[in-house]
């Protein structure tokens, strides 16, 4: 590798930062003013390429392709303001993050929407016309197109930049980004301030998707992979800073051509080979800027938005009725054994359901009383799984010493990382618990002979007698019900209070004596602890594990789950983890479009109960007692 | 918090009534399939066809001993915690213990792990991963295609033929590419000593940074290049090469290429002269595979796949197993399966009683383009047997328990 070629990747690596910064500044934006953290924002990206491709091979020569780019973006915008109209905008006063499982439902709907439109084959647009050929750079060929997209980012950028600092809207968007509150209080018309920003970001993501298309074939894998590098582009320049992403998005893809451009080298007699690090490279510039630097690059520390919530009920000790009841639902699945004794499946599915409900109360301990929304929290429990999978592997553990191994392993993995995270708040805490996620991912991924790489670790079935379902169905009961008691018993206790004192308000609690930081950090080392036994189980159930455990869709399984039951209320994790796993085994064996039909139900629940099953419930609840 | 009650109570209700109904008197034979639907459309959209195709078939041909086959499918979640699960689902809800499908190595490794222990019957249709029949081969799972090891084998002559002594490697970083690209490198150097690896890209699977992956590697001026891409990642990389005027003096070597899920895509881009396995499915001339083509285009007036193939054979091979074996049971079914004689499109192919793989090969040839589309030329259809290690080298690759 010589300096000159180093150099054009350099150059080259711009053209990549331009599409990252499409799709990043529209996230940025919206996340900005609406506090809404838009998972649907890579499925309008998606729905760009496939637009302008459709359009450009339709209509066809230089109006099919530059028209069709320039439509595709309006389209996209269209839809977005509709999204945000018909959707987004009914629950605004829902908790805070609740909006989160609302795009995630819009993620699978339209995922499956474009399966139905386009069909599954990957399309192949056509190269932009007048810029099909190359420049020669430094004596090797650069795509002209490259260069289109390295000049039109920032002129975008500065397109955006004059709006926002010369016209009204751009110092209304300011504002808001800044103190939605006051902006409200001065009087501004926030729903139509909300649309046009929704509709700018979704305008810029489908422009984004089209400008790709000589680049990269429609295809239906793209949104999930966009919509987490375009988080990171925004949490490392700076949530709401336009400027910022750009910069983040060169940082990043300037990282990933070197990484790409320096390749295989022999350092001190070990091969590395750089290229294996573009999987992990922008996680490790969002962890290390994250430590550094809490704001992101160009990012102003961000303004407590009070919310149109209401604000939460304080966590009570159960009334005996809940506890008489807890334990007739304990009896009552201590008896499934023998009640489902004719279908054999309902254990399997019951032992799948106590695992999602100890990793859901175990995410809703740091995220509920705790404040500390993880987005990463599918790493304690692949540490947890790879920690009892290893054992048996390396060391020929039995059983249980191996699930005793899980909780150790996933709390060294708790205390470090989580020693890192509570020094941060809000969104950025949640993607430097992503980044963390993503490190132990690729870690595990990458470290073929110890782990087994992508296959994973195969053969850890449970020693007799719980190699008999019945048994380990027990086995798992006991664990989860012990986990979920101590986790309520953790809450309740002084330490408890003290958790949600820090949430609620630091200043006070530090005033009166709290170590905020150190109560979160134990805490999360606790709901890491808890939630590797999660993982151990589920080793044990499957016989086999692999990297996918610890990937971002578990992850925001979890998240989905634990707001799907409602942040409010103890028992919402299990509802709604219990509810989430029998929905999705449910459609899954439905239909074909089961992604859609889920996210249909997801999005009916939303709307129907905006703070949660449990807290919908709890109101109706409320409303019988006082007619 | 008589509402908590209430919820408990429903999610637990939920929970019971999903115990299925008694299976009725079993007047057909139920096959589990489960498959990456959602992860992997382009590919298992025709294989999904395929097997469909073979049921009727097999149907309206009478059934196996006297009863319809039944296909219950299943999306698997392209994870194997999922799909172990859907396994469960399939062998104690609906009662089958014959199972089939997967795409994913990892996935069809989970439940290769699973067939195993439980004693089911797995007949894993499209993952590549060798250690399905050898390292973690057992008793009970049979493997459809040919392998990666397989694969890389049938495209070793080109590359020795080509004499090139400075190669790059590309590949996606996950099981398949790391086992291709090892098996070729091993292949390489005991045929060709001096050969050297000049440069390796390891891409993430379907994010392949194409320009600055072409570039990388033009960089360090390769004489040949093998590549294990497929899908997105292929096609961008095929674009990518062309737009820069890369690669134009080496000679060009990559695994599945000629797959029709990835080259048609390309239309007229098609990389013209890489030597390639897939499936030339309209240049074929063996009558199998043209009565095959003609009833598939018949009933879907669409053109067929690999998927296509493998899904066909998936069933046509139960079907024959059972027929073979006499009886579902699953201990005479692996013995029927050993050894079990099978035509298709392709032509004979052969379940080995050593290491469970069948000897379906693939064609080999480099790809052209007709009628501004990609096919290919000067092709060859390679057994699986031709290109399998001895029997001594297989038995020290399979563990003694796996039969």
């Amino acid at each position: 590798m010589n300096w000159e070629g180093l150099a054009f990747q350099a150059v080259d690596g711009l053209a990549s930062a331009s599409g990252l910064f499409f799709v990043a500044a529209g996230l940025s934006l919206i996340f900005g003013v609406t506090r809404i953290i838009n998972i649907a924002h890579g499925s309008l990206y998606m729905l760009g390429t496939y637009i302008a491709v459709s359009l450009a091979s339709a209509i066809g020569g230089p109006l099919g392709f530059w028209g069709g780019v320039a439509a595709t973006a309006i389209i996209v915008g269209v839809i977005g303001a509709l999204i945000e109209i018909v959707l987004l905008r009914r629950i605004y006063s829902a908790p805070e993050l609740f909006q989160l499982l609302a795009t995630f439902a819009l993620l699978l709907v339209i995922n499956d929407a474009a399966l139905w439109l386009w069909g599954p084959q990957d399309l192949l647009g056509p190269r932009a016309p007048g810029l099909r050929g190359s420049l020669e750079i430094l004596g090797r060929h650069m795509p002209s197109y490259d260069a289109f997209l390295i000049v039109i980012a920032p002129v975008v950028l500065c397109v955006l930049h004059i709006v926002f600092v010369r016209s009204r809207f751009g110092r209304l968007v300011r504002a808001a980004t800044e103190d939605r509150d006051m902006l409200g209080a001065l009087g501004v018309n926030q729903s139509v301030l909300f649309t046009a920003v929704f509709a700018l970001g979704a305008f810029l993501a489908g422009l984004g998707g089209a400008l790709q298309m000589p680049r990269e074939p429609a295809s239906l894998g793209t949104d999930l992979t966009v919509i987490t590098d375009a988080f990171v582009v925004v949490v490392v320049g700076g949530m709401g800073s336009i400027v910022g992403s750009y910069v983040a998005a060169v940082i990043i893809a300037e990282v990933k051509a070197l990484c790409i451009g320096i390749g295989l080298v022999a350092l001190g007699g070990v091969s590395v080979n750089f290229s294996k690090f573009t999987l992990i490279a922008e996680f490790l510039v969002m962890a290390v800027v994250l430590v550094a630097r809490p704001q992101g690059l160009l990012g102003r520390p961000q303004i407590a938005v009070r919310g149109e919530a209401a604000l939460e009920a304080p966590i009570r000790s159960a009334s005996r009725t809940l506890t008489v009841f807890g334990i007739a639902v304990l009896v009552i699945l201590a008896a499934l054994p023998f009640l489902a004794r004719s279908s054999p499946y309902t254990l399997v599915l019951g032992v799948d359901v106590l695992i999602a409900v100890l990793f859901a109360t175990s995410l809703h301990f740091i995220m509920g009383p705790g404040g500390m929304h993880s987005f990463g929290h599918a790493a304690y429990f692949g540490l947890g799984a790879y920690g009892a999978a290893l054992a048996v592997r390396w060391f020929a553990a039995p059983m249980g010493l191996a699930l005793a191994a899980a909780p150790v392993a996933a709390a060294l993995g708790a205390l470090l990382f989580g020693w890192f995270a509570v020094r941060l708040s809000g969104v950025y805490l949640a993607m430097l618990t992503l980044a963390f996620a993503q490190i132990i991912w690729s870690i595990i991924y990458q470290w073929q002979d110890l782990t087994g790489g992508s296959n994973g670790v195969l053969g850890i079935w449970p020693n007799p007698p719980f190699d008999r379902l019945p048994v380990f169905f027990l086995l798992s009961l006991a664990l989860v019900a012990a986990g979920v008691v101590l986790m309520r018993r953790i809450l309740l206790a002084p330490f408890g209070y003290a958790m949600r004192a820090g949430r609620d308000s630091p200043l006070r609690a530090e005033a009166i004596g709290i170590d905020v930081k150190k109560v979160h950090w134990l805490a999360f080392a606790v709901a890491g602890t808890v939630c590797g036994v999660a993982g151990g189980i589920f080793a044990f159930a499957k016989g086999s594990i692999s990297p996918e455990t610890i990937s971002i869709d578990h992850s925001v399984n979890g998240l989905v789950m634990v707001l799907l039951g409602g942040l409010g209320t103890l028992s919402g994790p299990i509802v709604g983890a219990s509810v989430f796993a029998i929905l999705q085994d449910f459609v899954m064996q439905e239909t074909e479009y089961w992604h859609a039909l889920l996210g249909g139900i997801i999005l009916v629940l939303v709307l129907a109960f905006p703070s949660g099953l449990v807290g919908g419930f709890l109101r109706i609840a409320a409303r019988w007692r006082r007619p | 918090m008589r509402a908590h009650a209430f919820i408990v109570g429903v999610v637990l209700a939920g929970t019971a009534c999903l115990s299925p109904l008694a299976p009725a008197a079993a007047q057909t034979i139920k096959i589990g399939e489960l498959n990456s639907y959602k992860s992997q459309p382009a590919f298992l959209d025709s294989y999904k066809k395929g097997w469909e195709m073979a049921i009727d078939e097999v149907n309206n041909a009478g059934g196996v001993l006297g009863k319809k086959l039944e296909v219950v499918s299943r999306d698997d979640g392209a994870n194997p915690g999922d799909a172990v699960r859907v396994a469960e689902e399939l062998t104690a809800g609906e009662g089958v213990n014959i199972l089939c499908g997967t795409f994913l190595s990892n996935v069809g490794l989970a439940v290769t792990e699973y067939a195993g222990n439980k004693k089911v019957f797995f007949l894993a249709a499209e993952p590549l991963t060798d250690k399905i029949t050898w390292q973690n081969g057992n008793r009970y799972t049979f493997r459809l295609r040919p392998s990666t090891y397989m694969q890389v084998a049938m495209l070793l002559p080109d590359a020795l033929a080509a004499k090139k002594q400075r190669w790059g490697l590309v590949y996606p970083n996950f099981e398949y590419g790391q086992s291709a690209v090892a098996a070729f490198k091993e292949m390489m150097k005991a045929k060709q000593p001096d050969v050297e690896f000049v440069t390796e890209q390891a891409t993430p699977l379907g994010k392949i940074d194409a320009g600055a992956v072409v570039q990388a590697i033009a960089d360090a001026k390769p004489d040949g290049i093998f590549s294990a891409l497929f899908g997105g990642d292929y096609l961008k990389f095929v674009r990518e090469v062309d737009t820069r005027n890369a690669l134009k003096d080496s000679v060009v070597l990559n695994l599945l290429g000629g797959e029709p899920e990835y080259l048609d895509p390309l239309n007229d881009e098609a990389p013209v002269g890489w030597s390639v396995t897939g499936y030339p499915w309209n240049e074929v001339t063996m009558p199998a595979n043209k009565a095959f083509v003609a009833a598939y285009q018949a009933r879907y007036h669409d053109y067929p796949r690999v998927g296509s193939v493998v899904g066909y054979l998936m069933i046509k091979s139960l079907a024959a197993g059972i027929a073979k074996a006499g009886s579902t049971d699953t201990e005479k079914l692996v013995d029927a399966f050993r050894g079990l004689n099978m035509d298709g499109p392709f032509g004979p192919f052969v379940y080995r009683a050593i290491d469970h793989q069948s000897t379906l090969g693939a064609f080999v040839g480099k790809i052209a383009l007709k009628d501004g589309h990609g096919t290919m030329t000067d092709f060859k259809y390679v057994d699986g047997a031709s290109v399998l290690p001895s029997d001594a080298v297989v038995k020290t690759l399979r563990p003694a328990s796996a039969d």
